[in-house]
């Protein structure tokens, strides 16, 4: 189908994107990779009034190493983000999710911001944030900058802390530090489908045992979901025949997955465990994509 | 900031020629191509991203001409499948495409091509595990895959000498 009409702008600047979040709220939407507002659009799922495009603004672009974290610009596309040598060294997490982010033209157009910031439930980046303990940079004409914790981000389904009026600028992501690992599952009818589950963990594995981990879980509800009683289940264990009994218990506690035609709640919950199982064994064994 | 508006003037090369065109915020890449230029080798399938159908150039990387406004490629370069056939620089891939069967109605051709086409442009041996991961966004109703996988795989390694 077509889109339905709206009016246009391409902003140059930050300020000038602010000025017009400002103005137009709720009846403006962004436009940055569009990889998922185009497809709204040409099925007529939404019809804002207005459309910012905020590709031009070259600040918002770039991966840099700052200290302990990484500094991701939210408009970064995805194939740049992939294949940075910073996330590939730093942030192994994403670079092992990232092959499972939609295909490969989509990855050349979508970037990592607009992905947080829609917070589809079944999308891998706001599972990522969310097990690396991100912090998220909004930024608003009238409240100027403020940052956000991935933890407190994500509020619903397509809801998130961000106010109409702000624009998400940048993801500050902390580093691997020495003992952690990461590992990341995924399953879907056809490569680059969305998940009809997913886990993104992250944790200090030290003489086979697991601490501190922090077990996502996505395609499972309507936003990304820690798995808390699941971390204390592994808190101080190996990968053991024993452990994955307490996380099967443990994860009918942490997730209340949706029902919908590619999966039911019962199939859903169990894929979590067979990933969850699967990624816990990776975990002792150095981590990677399960 | 350009005006906040209903209908932008667009100045852009298309398979390098430039064109100057006034357009509807709300028309795609590929209805901009093939009503405007009649540029009529970006097909759409889908409209939402899916098939892989609508694949075109924008500044050198493929995207999805369905996803991308007409008016978002002001300033850029688009190179459509008319364009890289005339240059010739994926003459021998759609000879092999031929030679395998690598289609039957065509439809999804020229996705398939300028998909294929980034992909050997990387200059690096793919195995055929990572042909169908780079194909995985481009859906082929006709052939079962297997022919284009062939076609695609023969060229690369004709490329790289190494066949």
């Amino acid at each position: 189908m077509k889109a339905p009409r709206f009016l246009y702008v391409r902003v140059a600047s930050l300020v000038e994107a602010l000025e017009v979040l400002a103005e137009y709220g709720d009846e403006a939407s962004v436009l940055a990779g569009g990889q998922s507002l185009m497809p709204t659009l040409n099925m007529r799922l939404s019809s804002p009034k207005v459309l910012v495009d905020i590709n031009r603004i070259d600040d918002l672009k770039g991966i840099s190493l700052d200290g302990n974290m990484v500094r991701v610009g939210a408009l970064s596309r995805h194939a740049d983000v992939m294949t940075s040598p910073i996330v590939v060294e730093h942030l192994p997490l994403i670079a092992q999710a990232y092959p499972f982010v939609a295909h490969a033209a989509v990855r050349n157009r979508g970037t990592f911001g607009g992905s947080v910031a829609l917070a589809d439930p079944a999308s891998e980046m706001p599972a990522c944030v969310l097990a690396l303990n991100a912090t998220l940079v909004l930024d608003s004409k009238a409240g100027g900058r403020r940052n956000v914790a991935a933890s407190d981000y994500f509020k619903g389904l397509y809801e998130t802390e961000r106010r109409d009026d702000e624009l998400l600028i940048e993801a500050r992501i902390p580093i691997k530090a020495a003992g952690e690992v990461s590992a990341f599952g995924e399953l879907s009818r056809r490569h680059g489908d969305f998940a009809l589950a997913g886990v993104a963990m992250h944790g200090t594995v030290a003489n086979g045992v697991i601490t501190g981990l922090r077990p996502v879980y996505f395609g499972s509800e309507d936003r990304p979901v820690l798995g808390v009683a699941t971390a204390a289940a592994v808190e101080g264990k190996g990968a053991t025949e024993e452990t994955f009994a307490a996380v099967n218990v443990a994860l009918g506690n942490d997730l209340d997955p949706l029902s919908n035609f590619h999966a039911d709640a019962a199939t859903r919950l169990q894929l979590a465990r067979v990933l969850t199982k699967r990624a816990l064994t990776s975990m002792v064994n150095g981590g990677g994509v399960v | 900031m350009t005006e906040l508006k209903e209908r932008h003037e667009i100045t852009l090369t298309v398979n390098g020629e430039t064109v100057t065109r006034t357009v509807e915020a709300r028309q795609h890449l590929v209805d901009f191509l093939r009503n405007e230029l009649q540029l009529t080798g970006s097909h759409l399938g889908c409209e939402h991203g899916v098939c892989g159908a609508c694949t075109v150039r924008l500044d050198g990387e493929i995207v999805r001409g369905c996803l991308t406004l007409a008016v978002q490629a002001d300033g850029a370069a688009v190179e459509t499948i008319e364009g890289v056939t005339e240059t010739g620089e994926i003459a021998d891939l759609q000879e092999t495409f031929v030679e395998r069967n690598a289609l039957q109605c065509g439809f999804c051709t020229p996705g398939m091509l300028l998909t294929a086409a980034e992909l050997l442009n990387a200059g690096k041996p793919a195995t055929r595990a990572e042909i169908r991961t780079h194909l995985s966004g481009n859906y082929c109703r006709c052939t079962g895959y297997h022919a284009i996988v062939d076609a695609i795989e023969t060229t690369n390694n004709k490329r790289l000498g190494t066949k």
